[in-house]
């Protein structure tokens, strides 16, 4: 069983990633450059709270997509984790920014908020 | 290739008391979105309610069913 190692390698590897980061997106493409629509979206949705973020590509070996999927029981891409715990994919992570629900958990100012407050200050 | 009449009976099927609107959403047969109400998400999180509806389709979500955009609620 030569791929029994690197697989766990992997796996060792997004776990650890998951632990170190706060803030980590697992997605298809790059931020700058993403390969997925729904990827594009979870992406311009964080950047838009302006909350700093880790990201990882899982389209340079599909093994990476694989073993994430088996830690998260989750089986599309993008995954969002913060503070260890799957937050969501495109759609939860979607509804909680219009909610005002992602900014809170991100631990930022909401934009969308801080507009509707602006006139008051 | 799967369609969303079936997509939505299998939800309606496996879920106990689930409604389910699909749709196809780019009309190629993978990308799908539904909506989901069933008295079975009362009291989970939202990552668990989808987790119930994608459990329905196990392999399929990645494979041909490129796509399945959710939206869950508990029945009001």
């Amino acid at each position: 069983m030569p791929d029994a190692e690197p697989t766990n390698q992997i796996h060792d590897a997004i776990t650890q990633a998951i632990s170190e980061h706060e803030v980590i997106l697992f997605m298809k493409g790059t931020p700058d450059a993403p390969a997925c629509g729904f990827s594009a979206r979870t992406v311009a949705m964080l950047q838009d709270l302006g909350a700093p973020f880790a990201a990882v590509d899982v389209l340079p070996d599909p093994r990476i997509r694989e073993e994430l999927s088996a830690i998260s029981q989750w089986p599309t891409i993008p995954q969002l984790f913060v503070k260890g715990e799957l937050v969501g994919g495109c759609d939860i992570v979607t509804e909680m920014y219009e909610s005002g629900e992602l900014a809170q958990t991100l631990g930022v100012e909401d934009p969308a908020e801080s507009r509707q407050n602006a006139p008051l200050l | 290739m799967p369609n969303a009449q079936e997509i939505k009976q299998r939800i309606e099927a496996a879920i106990p008391g689930a409604q389910a609107e699909v749709e196809d959403w780019t009309g190629g047969g993978d990308h799908f979105k539904a909506t989901v109400t069933a008295p079975a998400f009362q009291g989970r999180s939202r990552i668990e309610q989808h987790k119930l509806v994608y459990e329905v389709f196990g392999a399929e979500i990645g494979g041909p069913i490129h796509a399945l955009s959710l939206k869950t609620q508990s029945p009001q």
